[in-house]
């Protein structure tokens, strides 16, 4: 028996992005009110001046359908074209019903495709290439991606290492089929990995932990693994560094971040710091990032985007996209 | 071939210099990274990494939180290199 395969799409773009912050701002001098913390200290050790934090009614689903709405609509697509959802998270409500379903539900998208995909901050690429891939393929024709994180729940808001970095929000995108021929593809090749031996270095041990990290052993791997990641993702993509627009990192801890930039050698690229008002967003963080970039009109539409998540696990994950 | 305590020592303000934009010529054997240089521990990190590229020593968290002084950290390359 021959079995006939699905006819897909010669590539997959970004028709939109959206983002969704909660309204509550959580500064550094007011963490210094109850931690033995500065603001000049976190600054300069991390970078964040202000992260957001969820409402104490506000769910995860409720960020992940914020932001996912915000890129629907900017999409130009109804919820009917859509035909799969994933969300990218590591702090779900409960391992039950996944989140996926929920927020598509929520959306007036009928009977997706719909899963959860957990690769910590490295998340958004990981389910981006997975999109891309199930478009490619022709498993769905348009998917809502969406990165969203509730980490403020899995913070011990007195371990000045941790409640400094975590915060909340919801960064999401719309991939569909390119359909003009003499377009590229919108999404290049992914470089992805991981190194479950560095598993204990940021972890959430059992449901009653909170989330603990070894901040130097992390700072020294980001450092020096992730550039040459970074690299592999531009060469594959055909682009060269020197012609990205931008490079859109998760915004982990500013020092990472202008770290890989220097070793990336892309001297014309706008560098995301979203970090210094969002916090640490995990999956949220690159699109979140990247949505404010493209509203700020930082970075135009057709320019070439380099991202690159990393995190927990340790996962990662970087790919070439284009800017819709 | 290994290095001699100058030329450690030169490499070293180099990677102080780049790191953290400490002059060079600061960057003597009594001063502590912290207490003199105002370096921060993840620049420590930093100035291990880039040691190692620069003079093939690997310097893992564990022995790089005892090495205060720029002394300590020159004295650490000199002896790992003679045991390599």
């Amino acid at each position: 028996m021959l079995m006939r395969l699905a006819e897909g799409a010669a590539g997959a773009r970004i028709l939109a992005f959206g983002g969704y912050q909660p309204a509550r701002v959580l500064t550094n001098d007011e963490l210094a009110t109850t931690i033995d913390t500065s603001d000049e200290w976190i600054r300069s050790r991390v970078g964040i001046a202000s992260r957001r934090i969820a409402g104490p009614d506000e769910s995860l689903p409720d960020m992940a359908t914020a932001a996912g709405g915000k890129a629907v609509a900017a999409s130009g697509l109804s919820p009917a074209d859509i035909d799969l959802v994933i969300v990218a998270t590591c702090t779900p409500e409960a391992p039950i019903p996944n989140t996926a379903a929920t927020v598509a539900s929520r959306l007036g998208i009928a009977a997706p495709g719909a899963f959860d995909l957990n690769a910590a901050c490295a998340g958004f690429c990981y389910a981006l290439a997975a999109a891309s891939d199930a478009v490619r393929a022709g498993s769905a024709r348009n998917v809502l991606v969406i990165g969203a994180e509730k980490l403020s729940q899995w913070v011990d808001w007195t371990d000045r290492s941790t409640a400094i970095i975590f915060a909340d929000g919801a960064g999401a995108a719309v991939v569909g089929p390119v359909t003009d021929p003499d377009e590229g593809a919108g999404i290049g090749p992914v470089v992805w990995g991981s190194d479950g031996g560095m598993a204990d270095k940021i972890a959430i041990k059992d449901r009653d932990s909170f989330i603990v990290q070894e901040g130097q052993a992390v700072f020294r791997w980001a450092t020096t693994a992730l550039h040459p990641v970074a690299k592999l993702a531009c060469e594959r993509a055909g682009v060269d560094p020197a012609e990205l627009a931008a490079f859109v990192p998760h915004q982990a801890n500013l020092r990472i971040i202008e770290a890989i930039a220097r070793k990336i050698g892309a001297p014309q690229a706008r560098v995301a710091d979203d970090i210094v008002t969002a916090g640490n967003t995990s999956s949220a963080s690159i699109p979140l990032a990247l949505s404010k970039m493209i509203e700020r009109g930082e970075i135009g539409s057709g320019a070439a985007v380099l991202l690159l998540g990393f995190g927990a696990g340790i996962c990662y994950a970087g790919q070439v996209i284009t800017v819709p | 071939m290994a290095m001699t305590e100058p030329e450690i020592l030169a490499g070293l303000g180099e990677i102080v210099d780049e790191v953290a934009g400490v002059p060079a010529d600061q960057v003597t054997p009594e001063k502590s990274f912290v207490d003199d240089l105002d370096i921060d521990s993840l620049s420590m990190v930093e100035i291990a990494v880039a040691a190692q590229d620069k003079f093939g020593v690997e310097i893992p968290d564990d022995q790089l939180k005892n090495l205060k002084t720029v002394q300590d950290v020159v004295n650490y390359v000199r002896t790992a290199e003679v045991s390599a």
